[in-house]
């Protein structure tokens, strides 16, 4: 079950923390990737530890004429593309009253439109193919809101619409269009809260501890293979239980 | 009738699974053959592949019937 070998991926924001899980994940699993990310020196580090025959495509997520190259490129560099994972996110973190207009519109493009833009293009070959898997990394925020984060939220429930669309055009052709909303993640990021915080963070969570990257691999894993082809437009939460939706 | 009507016609019955005396010049793909629009845009890549010419959004919208179909390729094709 779940295996991924002879299916190819292309995974955003894969040298970052939940991405390199996902692509740990996918590799795994047998798929050939190419590593998509904005710091070329980290995506290259990651690319040779995770070994195999992976390929590292470095592309700007904000610069749209970039963004509509990264498909094709993907394709020319693995024959094919059966499996796209939109997990590149920012944030801009402000009080709504506080937002500047750059802050929203970065995350917008880079977490929303980005997406979009990869989803129209991997679309027309997946749809030929009769074969495709499309799977984007959202939030618990994106359906709780979460204060300071209104430019966040909105892109990551953004996403769920926008795949839930996606997923009906393309069901008759074998394509499905999922989302992941991870809760809580170990990262860099969490790693340096105060241990108060962390905590309180922990309490909120019914399991008692943050989750793991290769908790969202997991998800992901699933997601692209054959055996979730009946399972479209949906999205699985992956977060201890702090958000039952 | 024509080389590229032959070749054009075969691909709509192969993608819409319609009979082949149904596909004639004047058919439209979606009132007289049951095409939906993903049908159409999976015609047109169809064509754009069998025939090595490129169809742009604003042309595709156009194309309508088998003979717009036929017209645009034979006017197109290099």
């Amino acid at each position: 079950m779940f295996d991924l070998s002879g299916m190819t991926a292309l995974v955003t924001g894969a040298s970052g923390g939940i991405g390199s899980a996902i692509a740990r994940s996918l590799s795994a699993q047998g798929a050939r990737l190419a590593l998509s990310g904005s710091n070329v020196g980290k995506l290259e580090a990651f690319k040779a530890e995770l070994g195999g025959d992976h390929v590292a495509l470095p592309c700007n997520l904000s610069d749209a004429g970039a963004v509509d190259t990264l498909v094709p490129q993907a394709v020319e560099a693995l024959g094919k593309l059966d499996i796209l994972i939109n997990n590149a996110g920012v944030t801009r973190d402000n009080l709504t009253m506080r937002m500047k207009d750059e802050e929203w519109e970065q995350v917008i493009r880079v977490n929303l439109e980005a997406a979009f833009r990869l989803i129209r293009a991997a679309a027309k070959p997946m749809m030929k193919a009769r074969f495709g898997r499309i799977v984007s990394i959202t939030s618990v925020v994106g359906a709780t809101g979460n204060p300071g984060q209104a430019n966040y939220a909105a892109s990551k429930a953004g996403l769920v619409g926008m795949s839930k669309a996606v997923a009906q055009e393309l069901a008759s052709r074998g394509v499905t269009v999922n989302c992941i909303a991870p809760g809580f993640i170990r990262s860099a990021m969490t790693d340096v809260l105060p241990d108060a915080q962390k905590e309180a963070l922990t309490a909120r969570i019914p399991a008692g501890k943050l989750g793991e990257g290769e908790d969202i691999g997991a998800a992901a894993v699933y997601l692209a293979s054959k055996e979730a082809g009946y399972v479209t437009g949906q999205t699985l939460h992956v977060n201890g239980g702090m958000a039952m939706l | 009738m024509s080389e590229t009507a032959d070749r054009v016609r075969k691909i709509v019955v192969e993608h819409l699974g319609v009979e082949a005396d149904k596909v004639t010049e004047d058919a439209s793909f979606i009132d007289d053959l049951g095409a939906d629009s993903l049908d159409i845009v999976e015609l047109v890549m169809a064509f754009e592949e069998e025939f090595g010419v490129e169809i742009p959004d604003e042309a595709a919208e156009k194309i309508t019937t088998v003979k717009d179909a036929i017209n645009y390729i034979d006017e197109h094709q290099g």
